[in-house]
C-alpha cells in the first residue's frame, strides 16, 4: 500500500507537528519526477505482488495538481499490479476543493477524498488556524459526496480549548447533517512547538479538562453509533461498511510503503532477498529528499529492521486500536510458534485486565471492551510488559 | 620564592583592621581598591573581588570565607604593614566575624549611601563595638543616582552616636576618596598593643585545607613571634605540631622568615584536617601555654536537612564527597541516618539557610553530586512499660529514630521529645510577631527582658524538632533579618507523640510514616496528602489518599480515575514515536513501587519529602 507524501501546505495550522513546509513556490515538476522514481524503487524493491490501497497524504495532497497524482498512479501500475477497485484516496483541504479540480483528480485515478473539515464553526477554525470558513467547509464535502458517493470521509477535531460540551453536541450534530459515510473524529492533542500549544502554556487559552475530554468522546461515540456508524477504530467511524482499506493496512501491520519527503514505511525488501519487515523513514526536507532521489533513485533515510517482539509489539499496540482487536490468525500470521492464547491467555496482566471489564480474549481474538478502548494507553504497558516475558 | 622578613615593621607601624559592612554594601569592592592602592594587586580592570576564591563566592557576589590581606604602604615617609581581614558579611557567619574581629583593632563601617543602614549594619556594629574596636565609618557608592550620604550620616549619628564629620564618603567603584580611608586608617586606628617579648599567643581566625600542604592556618599574633622548627600546641585539642611554614597573604601565600606579635598571616604545621585549626582556637609554644584567647566555642548548626544519594548507588561517591566538602568547613555537622523510601544517607547541620544552599552548590560543582534534602529525624524517646518489649530492648527506656520502631501507646507510660533553649534579641517592633511564631510552635515562653531602649531579648523552650526545618529563616524574615537566634540543649520533655500513617486506598505507605505531635498532625497529613495527590499518576481506579492516626483518618485528598487515556491519531509516522513512548512506560512500570493496586513512581515519595526550597 504506497503513501505517497505531498509535503507543501498554503499555511501552517496552529495545532500542526507534522513534516510539511510552506513555501513561495514549488518546483512541481521536479517533485513530480522524484515521486515516480521513488515509488517505482521501492515497489521493484519490496517485490510487492499487487497493492490495495493508495493513500496520497502531507501537507496538503489537494495543492497538487491531478496530473502529479495521476503519474504516481501510473508509476505505481507499472510496477505492480494495481487493480481496478484498489481504494485510492487523497486528502484535501476545503480551500483547494473545487469542483473541477476533485473532477480532476478523480479522473487521475482517485475514488475516495478525506476532507479535512476540522469544524463547522468559524471561530474554532480561526482559533485552529485554518484557511476556511464553516460555509467552504460545506460547500467542499458536498461537492466532494457528488464526485465521490460514499467515499467521502470529513475530519473533526473535538476539545478545542474552550469549547463547552453543548457546543461540541451542536457540533455533531452539524456534522452529521453534512457527511457521507466515513468520519474520522480526533481529540486535539496540543503538540510541544506548535502554537496553539504555546498560546495554551503562556495562558492566552485555557486547556481542556481531563473529564472534558472524556466526556466529549463518549458523547461522540454514542451519538454517531445511534446514527448506525461502526465505531471502527478509536478515532475512525463508518456506515454502510464505508472502512479505510488503507488505514486498516495501518492497524493491522500490513506492509505499506512511505513515499516522499518524511514519509514512513513498513515493509520487506524481497527484492534484495531479504525477509525481515523493516520500519523506514525517508528525508525529511524536500529539497534534500529529491537530491538523493536523484542520484540512488529513493531518498531513504532509515531504515531499521524490526525484531519479532518490535513486530509483535506494533500489531498489540496498533490492533488493539480497532475494534475487532487482533484475531488468532492474524497474530498467527507474524508468530506461528506462540499464539495470542500463550502469551494473554494465562495468569498475567491480560487477565486481570479481563476481570476489570477493560479486554476480551476469546476465540475471536484479543481486544477491547467499549470502556477499555477508551483507556487503551493505561493497559497498552502491561500488555507490552507480558508480551516481552513470554 | 624569597622569604620576607617582618623584623622591619615595629609594632607601632602594623595596622590591623576588617571592613565590615550589611550586605552587598561594598565591602569587596572596597577591599579591591585598598589592594590595588597599596600596589598588592596591579590595577586592572579585572580586579573585582580579587579575595573571593571560591566560584560559588564569585558567582553570587558573597563572601563565604574570610580571607586576609597584608598591605604596604607609605604614609609621611613612614612604612606600614596594614592587615586587611576580609570578613564573610552573611548573618549566618557572624561568629566567623567575631572571630576575625578580635584579630583587629579597628575597623571600616561602610554604609550603601542609599539603602543607608541595614540589619547587617546593625549586628555587625554591635559586634565591633563590643569588642571595643575603632570605628571609621564610610559611605558608599555615592556615584550612584539615589545616593544619599546626608542623610545616611544622619543615620549613623543617632543610631551609632558617631560625630557626622567623621564620616569619609566614598565611591570604592570609581575609587574616589578610598585613599583618604587608607589614611583614616592609619590615623584613627591605634597600633596593637603587644610584645614580641612575649611568650607565643596565636589566634586561629579561620583555616582552609590544600590537599598538598594540609591545613593553612590564619593566625594573628597577639604576642611572641614565631618561625619554622618550631613546636606549638593547640589549646583546643591540645595536639602537637611542628611549624613547617609561616607567612603573609598578599593576598596569596607570601612565606616569610617569622612573624612577630601584631602581625596577621598563616602557618602550616602538619594539620591534616580544618578541625585540628578550629576558628577562635589559640596556639601557643610547646611548654609555654598561655591564657587562651576567650570567645572560642564550636560551631552551633541552626538548621538540618536530611541528605541523601539520588540513588543508592551513589553512596559511596556521595560519602567521599561529603568528606572532602567538610574538609574545609568545619562548621557543618554530619550524623549519619536512614530512610526506609531514600535509603541511607545523612543528617548535616548548618549555620544557616545559605550555608546549606552554598555547600550544597559546592556539592554540585565541585564534586558533580545532585542529592536529595529532606526534613530531618529528631531523636524521640519512649519510656517503655511492656514487659515484653523491656526485655527486647534490654532497657526501659528506647531512642526512637525510624517511625517503624515506634512502640504503641499501649505499651508505653511517656513518649519524650528532644527539647532546646532559645534566645532571640530582637528590635521591639517585631515582638509581636516573634511571640506568634513561637506559639505556633509550641513553644513555651521563659523570659523577656529589654537590654536597652530598643532591642529586647526572648528566651523559650522549643521541642527541637519545630525549629529544625524552617524556625531560623521565618524568624530572619518577619524581622527583617535584625532578629538573632541561639540555643542550647535542654534536655527532654514529656510530649504527646503519635504516629502518622499515610494510606493508598487503605494501604498504609511505609516510607511516609512519621512520627509527629498530635497536635501539628492535621496540618502535616494534610500537606503531605496534597503533595501525593500531585505526584501520582492517575490510574484505571480512584485513588483515595489518606494520613490516619491509628485508625482515625485526619485528612484526605481523592485522586480520580482516567476515563479516556488513548491517543488520538496513530498513522504511518506516529507509530514509531508512539511505540517508543509506549515501551519507555512499560519499562518504567517495571520500576514503578505497587503498594495494594496503585502504581507508585519511585520518585514520588523523593518529591513529597524533599524539604521546600523555594523560599
Amino acid at each position: 500500500a504506497p503513501c505517497p507524501q505531498w509535503p507543501y501546505c498554503r499555511k501552517r495550522c496552529s495545532y500542526c507537528s507534522f513534516n510539511t513546509y510552506v513555501v513561495p513556490a514549488v518546483n512541481e515538476a521536479a517533485l513530480r519526477a522524484c515521486l515516480v522514481r521513488e515509488a517505482q524503487t521501492l515497489l521493484h524493491l519490496s517485490q510487492v505482488h499487487s497493492v490495495t490501497s493508495v493513500f496520497f497524504g502531507g501537507g496538503t495532497p489537494s495543492l497538487a495538481s491531478p496530473c502529479t497524482v495521476a503519474a504516481v498512479l501510473e508509476a505505481v501500475a507499472g510496477a505492480t499490479h494495481l487493480p481496478a477497485g484498489a481504494e485510492v484516496t487523497l486528502e484535501a483541504n476545503p480551500s483547494s476543493t473545487s469542483t473541477s479540480r476533485l473532477a480532476g483528480f478523480r479522473a487521475a485515478g482517485v475514488n475516495r477524498v478525506s476532507i479535512g473539515v476540522q469544524s463547522l464553526d468559524d471561530t474554532e477554525l480561526r482559533m485552529l488556524g485554518r484557511e476556511h470558513t464553516a460555509a467552504e467547509a460545506r460547500k467542499a464535502v458536498e461537492v466532494a459526496r457528488g464526485l465521490f458517493p460514499g467515499r467521502t470521509s470529513i475530519d473533526l477535531l473535538f476539545g478545542l480549548p474552550r469549547q463547552s460540551q453543548d457546543a461540541w453536541a451542536k457540533r455533531l450534530e452539524a456534522a452529521l447533517r453534512l457527511c457521507d459515510d466515513h468520519i474520522s473524529l480526533y481529540q486535539l492533542t496540543l503538540e510541544q512547538g506548535t502554537a496553539l500549544a504555546g498560546q495554551v502554556r503562556g495562558g492566552a487559552l485555557p486547556a481542556p479538562s481531563q473529564d472534558l475530554l472524556a466526556d466529549m468522546y463518549q458523547t461522540a461515540r454514542t451519538v454517531l453509533v445511534a446514527a448506525s456508524f461502526r465505531h471502527y477504530e478509536v478515532s475512525n467511524f463508518a456506515r454502510k461498511g464505508a472502512l479505510s482499506t488503507h488505514n486498516l493496512s495501518y492497524w493491522q501491520a500490513d506492509q505499506y510503503i512511505g513515499v516522499g519527503p518524511g514519509a514512513h514505511g513498513r515493509f520487506m525488501l524481497r527484492g534484495e532477498g531479504g525477509c525481515s519487515r523493516e520500519a523506514r523513514v525517508q528525508t525529511l526536507e524536500p529539497v534534500a529528499w529529491m537530491q538523493e532521489v536523484q542520484k540512488h533513485g529513493h531518498g531513504t533515510r532509515s531504515r531499521v529492521v524490526l525484531s519479532l517482539l518490535e513486530q509483535l509489539e506494533e500489531l498489540l499496540t496498533l490492533g488493539l486500536r480497532t475494534d475487532e482487536g487482533i484475531t488468532h490468525e492474524r497474530w498467527g500470521h507474524f508468530s506461528p510458534q506462540l499464539s495470542l492464547q500463550a502469551v494473554f491467555g494465562e495468569q498475567g496482566e491480560a487477565r486481570v485486565l479481563q476481570q476489570e471489564g477493560w479486554l476480551v480474549l476469546d476465540s475471536g481474538g484479543l481486544r477491547c471492551t467499549w470502556a477499555g478502548l477508551a483507556v487503551l494507553d493505561s493497559l497498552l504497558p502491561d500488555l507490552l510488559r507480558q508480551l516481552q516475558r513470554a | 620564592q624569597e622569604k620576607l622578613d617582618m623584623s622591619t615593621y615595629p609594632v607601632e607601624s602594623i595596622r590591623n583592621f576588617s571592613i565590615i559592612a550589611h550586605v552587598d554594601h561594598g565591602k569587596s569592592t572596597l577591599a579591591d581598591r585598598l589592594l590595588e592602592i597599596t600596589g598588592t594587586i596591579s590595577k586592572t580592570d579585572r580586579n573585582k573581588q580579587v579575595l573571593d576564591k571560591l566560584q560559588v563566592e564569585r558567582e553570587r557576589g558573597i563572601t563565604v570565607k574570610a580571607q586576609s590581606a597584608s598591605l604596604f604602604y607609605n604614609h609621611e615617609g613612614i612604612n606600614y604593614l596594614l592587615n586587611l581581614i576580609d570578613t564573610p558579611g552573611h548573618v549566618d557567619f557572624s561568629y566567623e566575624v567575631s572571630r576575625s574581629l578580635s584579630a583587629c583593632q579597628g575597623v571600616i563601617l561602610v554604609v550603601d549611601a542609599n539603602e543607608g543602614i541595614q540589619a547587617q549594619t546593625v549586628a555587625n556594629f554591635y559586634l565591633a563595638f563590643e569588642a571595643q574596636l575603632s570605628i571609621i565609618p564610610v559611605i558608599n557608592k555615592i556615584d550612584l543616582k539615589n545616593a544619599d550620604p546626608e542623610r545616611v550620616e544622619k543615620q549613623i549619628e543617632k543610631l551609632f552616636d558617631i560625630p557626622t564629620d567623621e564620616c569619609i564618603r566614598i565611591s570604592a567603584k570609581q575609587g574616589t576618596n578610598v585613599e583618604k580611608v587608607l589614611q583614616k586608617v592609619i590615623e584613627k586606628i591605634p597600633p596593637p598593643q603587644c610584645n614580641t617579648a612575649d611568650p607565643l599567643k596565636a589566634l586561629v581566625f579561620d583555616s582552609t585545607f590544600d590537599h598538598y600542604r594540609g591545613v593553612i592556618a590564619n593566625i594573628a599574633l597577639f604576642g611572641g613571634e614565631i618561625a619554622k622548627g618550631q613546636k606549638i600546641v593547640s589549646a583546643h585539642t591540645k595536639r602537637r605540631y611542628e611549624v613547617n611554614e609561616v607567612g603573609i597573604l598578599t593576598p596569596n601565600e607570601q612565606p616569610t622568615h617569622k612573624l612577630y606579635a601584631g602581625q596577621v598571616g598563616y602557618l602550616i604545621a602538619g594539620m591534616k584536617e580544618v578541625t585540628e585549626a578550629q576558628i577562635g582556637d589559640t596556639l601557643f609554644l610547646y611548654k609555654q601555654p598561655v591564657e587562651p584567647l576567650p570567645g572560642f566555642k564550636s560551631a552551633k548548626p541552626m538548621v538540618f536537612a536530611g541528605m541523601y544519594p539520588i540513588d543508592q548507588t551513589e553512596y559511596n561517591n556521595l560519602k567521599s564527597a561529603l568528606e572532602r566538602l567538610t574538609l574545609n568547613d568545619s562548621s557543618v555537622t554530619v550524623h549519619r541516618d536512614s530512610s526506609l523510601a531514600l535509603g541511607a544517607g545523612w543528617r548535616l547541620g548548618f549555620l544557616g539557610l545559605l550555608h546549606m544552599e552554598v555547600f550544597n552548590q559546592r556539592l554540585e560543582q565541585e564534586y558533580n553530586m545532585s542529592v536529595i534534602l529532606t526534613a530531618p529525624t529528631v531523636p524521640y524517646k519512649a519510656v517503655l512499660s511492656s514487659a515484653k518489649l523491656i526485655k527486647e530492648y534490654g532497657k526501659d527506656q528506647i531512642t526512637i529514630i525510624n517511625p517503624a520502631q515506634f512502640p504503641d501507646k499501649l505499651s508505653v507510660s511517656e513518649y519524650l521529645e528532644p527539647t532546646v533553649f532559645g534566645t532571640i534579641v530582637t528590635p521591639h517592633e517585631y515582638i509581636g510577631k516573634i511571640i506568634t511564631l513561637c506559639q505556633d510552635r509550641r513553644a513555651v515562653q521563659k523570659d523577656m527582658l529589654y537590654i536597652d531602649e530598643n532591642r529586647v531579648m526572648l528566651k523559650y523552650l522549643f521541642p527541637l524538632n519545630e525549629i529544625v526545618v524552617d524556625f531560623y529563616d521565618a524568624l530572619k524574615s518577619l524581622s527583617s533579618g535584625y532578629a538573632s537566634f541561639d540555643y542550647e540543649d535542654a534536655g527532654y520533655q514529656s510530649a504527646d507523640l503519635i504516629k502518622m500513617d499515610i494510606l493508598l486506598n487503605g494501604n498504609p505507605v511505609e516510607e511516609l510514616a512519621t512520627i509527629i505531635h498530635r497536635d501539628k498532625a492535621h496540618a502535616a497529613g494534610k500537606l503531605l496528602c496534597e503533595r501525593l495527590k500531585e505526584t501520582i499518576p492517575r490510574q484505571l481506579f480512584e485513588i483515595a489518599i489518606q494520613a490516619a492516626i491509628g485508625k482515625k483518618i485526619i485528612a484526605r485528598e481523592t485522586l480520580k480515575a482516567y476515563r479516556k487515556n488513548v491517543v488520538a491519531k496513530c498513522y504511518g509516522g506516529d507509530i514509531t514515536r508512539r511505540m517508543k513512548l509506549l515501551k519507555r512506560q512499560a519499562e518504567g512500570k517495571r520500576l514503578m513501587r505497587k503498594i495494594g493496586n496503585v502504581e507508585v513512581p519511585r520518585d514520588a515519595f523523593i518529591r513529597v519529602l524533599k524539604r521546600e526550597t523555594d523560599k
